[in-house]
């Protein structure tokens, strides 16, 4: 069980959530693409108090030489909270969760890029979260996966980070940083919105089959929204484009 | 799927011909199924479908499926001419950075100069730009420059700018028309390099008025816009000043 604070209401009375949300009702998202004109790609999003900035550089030669592969390119992930960007400050560089997360979103990004065009190459993502509240890794999945597109790197598919979980006994989407604390679980996935696939799936806190389906359902959902305003994002940066 | 819109110009990108169709497509998305089509770049097959795998415009032409790009780093062909910069120099050789994803090597057997071994950095140190031609590109994206050629020579003077690669051709019009437009209004030498490298040299006046047009292309060189803010910047160009 995540939090362990048992007696703290995360449901109101009225069965809606503490910021007046329904249990499947997403926080509001916006994405903006080519926010940083020295990257070769780059997005910010904007997902409810989260604001993630991903910023994409290459395919370049990989450096250090040992980590080049001579079939593939390698996606060299750095995922970063700023100092500022919770109440309590961070302290700066890596730290274990930034390399679990930065590891994470390299996997699942690399089964989307079409590493095999670039062999010995690096396409290096750099995620960097300005403000948190819960839902930091999906919102630098999705803002990296955005900052790819708009770098021109050949994907199969976009991938939208989301999360459901559950408090009070009860399945919602989207945790807000209450529910994250004090929640039962916590279901954060990486999902391919066009194919149905999923790239990454972790798993804090117990659910059980019917909890587990009814939050992947809520995902999917969620999933399908924020396609459309990544495609929405891409569209009005080249709006007027006629090549 | 996605988005279909209908697109400024298409009469004029596809030249009149009726089986062309055109429309801004996303990573993932569906741009029809594969029967009878041949698919071209920036696309794949999957599940009897033609999937994007780059934002860029979908296009068909003569049964083949393909997507133009937005954005794209510039891949080396053999024949390309380009305009590198010397980035390091060994004794037999000088690895040039040609805007790619690799060095590129210029071996001093192809150099335009007799060379002694160990006296490569008397004929061009790092920094110093020279025109080449891509002579070789091997399958671990190896490439290898020749300056031995009509024209290829190192270029000592003048500004180096960068546009992307994707609107070289926007910028050269057809048959170089829009490029002797510039060089005309301008009274400089243009070489546009295949790897978005431009080399302009002229008076400092004609260098000023090059660089602000690059700057055009590079901000609307997707756009319909970009013939208009052309042809406005061509009233403010040096010469039509002195007429």
């Amino acid at each position: 069980m995540m939090g362990g604070y048992g007696d703290v209401q995360l449901l109101r009375d009225d069965g809606l959530r503490l910021d007046g949300r329904k249990i499947d009702e997403m926080r509001p998202v916006s994405i903006e693409a080519g926010i940083l004109p020295a990257a070769d790609g780059s997005a910010m999003v904007t997902h409810g108090l989260n604001v993630a900035v991903a910023a994409v550089y290459g395919p370049m030669e990989a450096h250090p030489r040992k980590i080049q592969r001579q079939d593939r390119a390698v996606i060299d992930v750095r995922y970063n909270m700023a100092p500022f960007s919770t109440s309590d400050r961070i302290r700066p560089g890596y730290n274990r969760r930034s390399r679990e997360i930065s590891k994470v979103t390299a996997e699942a990004l690399e089964s989307v890029v079409l590493v095999e065009r670039f062999p010995r190459s690096k396409i290096r993502v750099e995620i960097e979260i300005l403000a948190a509240e819960a839902g930091t890794r999906c919102a630098g999945i999705t803002a990296a996966s955005v900052a790819l597109a708009d770098a021109g790197i050949p994907m199969r598919d976009f991938i939208v980070g989301v999360a459901s979980g559950k408090v009070e006994d009860t399945v919602v989407l989207d945790l807000d940083k209450a529910e994250d604390n004090y929640g039962q679980a916590d279901l954060p996935v990486g999902i391919l919105p066009n194919t149905g696939e999923i790239a990454f799936l972790q798993m804090d806190g117990d659910l059980s089959p019917d909890e587990y389906n009814l939050a992947m359902e809520y995902n999917f959902k969620a999933a399908a929204e924020i396609h459309e305003v990544m495609v929405d994002a891409l569209k009005r940066r080249y709006e007027g484009g006629e090549n | 799927m996605g988005c279909c819109f209908a697109r400024f110009g298409e009469e004029e990108m596809s030249q009149g011909r009726s089986d062309a169709e055109l429309r801004l497509v996303t990573p993932g998305m569906a741009i029809g199924p594969c029967a009878g089509k041949r698919i071209g770049s920036g696309a794949i097959a999957l599940n009897d479908e033609i999937i994007a795998t780059k934002l860029g415009w979908a296009k068909e032409f003569n049964g083949t499926v393909s997507v133009d790009p937005i954005n794209s780093s510039y891949i080396p062909r053999s024949g390309d001419l380009i305009v590198a910069t010397v980035a390091e120099v060994r004794n037999n050789l000088w690895f040039m950075n040609i805007n790619g994803s690799f060095q590129g090597l210029l071996p001093m057997s192809l150099a335009p100069w007799k060379v002694e071994f160990g006296a490569a950095r008397q004929h061009m140190g790092i920094g110093d730009v020279a025109l080449a031609r891509v002579q070789e590109v091997d399958e671990c994206h190896n490439v290898v420059l020749t300056m031995k050629g009509i024209g290829l020579r190192r270029l000592n003077q003048g500004a180096l700018l960068t546009v992307p690669v994707n609107h070289i051709d926007r910028i050269k019009g057809k048959d170089n028309s829009t490029l002797e437009r510039l060089k005309s209004a301008s009274d400089c030498r243009i070489i546009i390099g295949q790897n978005g490298k431009v080399w302009v040299d002229g008076d400092a006046q004609g260098i000023a008025w090059s660089r602000a047009a690059i700057e055009i292309a590079q901000r609307s060189g997707h756009k319909d816009t970009f013939e208009a803010e052309l042809t406005a910047h061509e009233k403010n160009a040096p010469i039509r000043g002195e007429q």
